[in-house]
């Protein structure tokens, strides 16, 4: 064979290749087998079961909000009359802090939990995402909507999971999807829409909760136990707190999460 | 006139590298507004030719659309000289800068469908740094000034200039690269900076021996001298792209300053990388190195005392 030949024949098999492969998405029935692997261990005893509450502090005043520029979309400027800011950090009326993903870190032992057949949402609205942090459990469906009546792309880049990449143009059907291993926390992002970003905590168990305009968070159906409690800030980072509970017991447990030093507001 | 020449092609063939400069410009936008796969499919855009240009997606579908532009010009112009160039080398140009922008589209394409691995991200960006250099030399060489009979000039000082021009643009592409590297966080910012360094010290002594040599031909002084402002323009549009870019992590999003100071920053190195490339090939076409003269890698201050 010539050269010239094999040249050309490498370049219409690279072409085919590009064109049978659609991309770098692996079956997610795939990926999922991993975790069904593992045996299955006790359930919850909901006559014993406990509750933690507490809010999360934000120590250092009110930081000054990042204001997020819609203009290069007209669709998305038009949905705001007022000024959008970022919500990286959002610091409530009461000095908590919103959108903190606090969950169990460690001490559930081997109970087996279900997966939740509710999907979690997640929307593309006013060309933000709401929630800005959600939580879902191992395989559980997360159902993603665009109510914008503008293009989106939705673009997860997690370090464990599954990476994939999906237009959402108006009026698109909801997407839905899940997360087949165990990850805090997955950055979503929408590239059209730079300044649109969410994260989607993975865990094994239901036992986490995201803080809202008060703050505050509720973690219930806690076997009796002594559990690492961790408070997660996309910012700030996690900050983590030992906890025990009795049978039926309703604990409240607070975090105070700062600034590190040199970090300007 | 030399029979040689073909004034229609040579307009054509700088045609064709200002476009590649504006491709340059608009991957860059690309790259500065992180929008890398704000369209997710290719070759089509969001299933269709002309998708809505909202957001991050203007960049993107831009970007391709002055690729696919870039591409037909480079078909015609690798035609054009199979038809009518008569010196066969210069029609392996136009076939090599076809093959580069096929490769390079495909390139493009890797880098959407499997969602930006770095390395095809920087071969992507080295590549277009090559498929330009190929353009602006099939610019030059078709040129009525490449074609003329002309005298050579046999050099005295060493190291021989062409081996300085060589050495500044090859340091140059080696600086776009790492530069590429750092934007898609492969590297620090550390190379890039003694990459400055060492183009800086090639550039200026390019720029020197040609400065000094008797009655300056034009071919020769032009391009150094482009060399010179455009590796100055660089020293000050560096820091201040990088500037931007510190005072850009707070923003939700990539800024205008940022966006600007970056891409100003990719385009001038091109600029940079061709000029230094003409006056590399202007050097192999009018200097003679003296029969005694060393090599470069040889100590040649004391080969040519």
């Amino acid at each position: 064979m010539t050269k010239r030949k094999l040249l050309g024949n490498a370049s219409i098999v690279l072409v085919l290749f590009l064109a049978a492969c659609g991309g770098a998405e692996k079956p997610a029935e795939e990926a999922a087998k991993t975790e069904t692997a593992a045996p299955a261990g006790p359930a919850v005893d909901p006559a014993t079961a406990a509750t933690i509450t507490g809010k999360v502090v934000y120590k250092d005043g009110k930081p000054k909000a990042n204001r997020i520029r819609m203009d290069a979309d007209a669709a998305c400027a038009a949905l705001h009359g007022t000024p959008v800011y970022s919500e990286e950090v959002v610091v409530n009326d009461n000095g908590t802090l919103r959108s903190v993903f606090v969950y169990v870190k460690a001490g559930l032992g081997n109970y087996s939990f279900p997966t939740p057949k509710e999907p979690v949402v997640l929307d593309q609205k006013g060309c933000l995402y709401t929630p800005h942090v959600v939580g879902a459990q191992v395989n559980q469906d997360v159902k993603i909507l665009n109510s914008d009546q503008t293009t989106h792309n939705i673009h997860p880049v997690p370090a464990v999971n599954r990476e994939w990449n999906t237009s959402m143009p108006p009026g698109s059907e909801a997407l839905v999807k899940n997360f087949p291993r165990e990850e805090l926390l997955i950055p979503v992002k929408c590239n059209v829409h730079p300044w649109m970003k969410s994260y989607v905590g993975v865990l094994k168990h239901p036992f986490f909760a995201v803080t809202g305009p008060d703050g505050a968070f509720t973690i219930k159906g806690l076997p009796p136990g002594t559990y690492t409690l961790a408070a997660w800030q996309e910012k700030f980072g996690t900050v983590e707190q030992t906890v025990t509970v009795g049978a039926k017991e309703t604990k409240s447990v607070d975090f105070t999460i700062s600034p590190p030093a040199g970090a300007g507001d | 006139m030399p029979a040689l020449h073909n004034g229609g092609l040579n307009r054509f063939a700088w045609l064709t590298a200002g476009a590649t400069l504006l491709l340059l410009v608009a991957g860059a936008l690309v790259t500065s507004n992180d929008a890398g796969l704000a369209v997710p499919d290719w070759p089509l855009s969001y299933g269709t030719w002309m998708p809505p240009m909202v957001g991050n997606i203007l960049y993107e579908h831009g970007h391709r659309m002055v690729a696919t532009f870039v591409g037909l010009l480079t078909i015609i112009l690798a035609v054009w000289l199979w038809r009518s160039e008569p010196r066969r080398w210069v029609r392996r140009l136009g076939w090599a800068a076809l093959a580069a922008v096929i490769f390079q589209g495909l390139l493009g394409g890797l880098t959407v469908l499997f969602l930006l691995p770095r390395p095809v991200s920087i071969a992507h960006a080295a590549l277009a740094q090559v498929f330009f250099c190929l353009t602006v030399t099939v610019a030059v060489v078709t040129g009525p000034g490449w074609q003329r009979e002309e005298p050579r000039l046999v050099e005295a000082g060493q190291p021989p200039l062409r081996h300085m021009a060589e050495m500044a643009t090859l340091g140059i592409f080696v600086q776009l690269l790492l530069g590429a590297s750092y934007r898609h966080s492969l590297v620090s910012i550390v190379p890039h900076l003694v990459g400055a360094v060492a183009v800086v010290y090639f550039g200026a002594r390019a720029f020197e021996r040609v400065r000094r040599l008797p009655r300056r031909p034009a071919e020769l002084w032009q391009p150094a001298a482009a060399l010179a402002g455009l590796v100055g323009a660089q020293l000050l549009l560096g820091p201040l792209a990088y500037w931007a870019r510190l005072q850009a992590i707070e923003s939700p999003q990539p800024t205008f300053f940022l966006v600007v100071t970056t891409v100003a920053h990719v385009a001038v190195g091109g600029l940079a990388l061709a000029s230094s490339l003409v006056l590399t090939l202007q050097c192999h076409r009018r200097l003679e190195i003296p029969a005694t003269a060393g090599r470069f890698s040889r100590a040649p201050e004391k080969a040519a005392a």
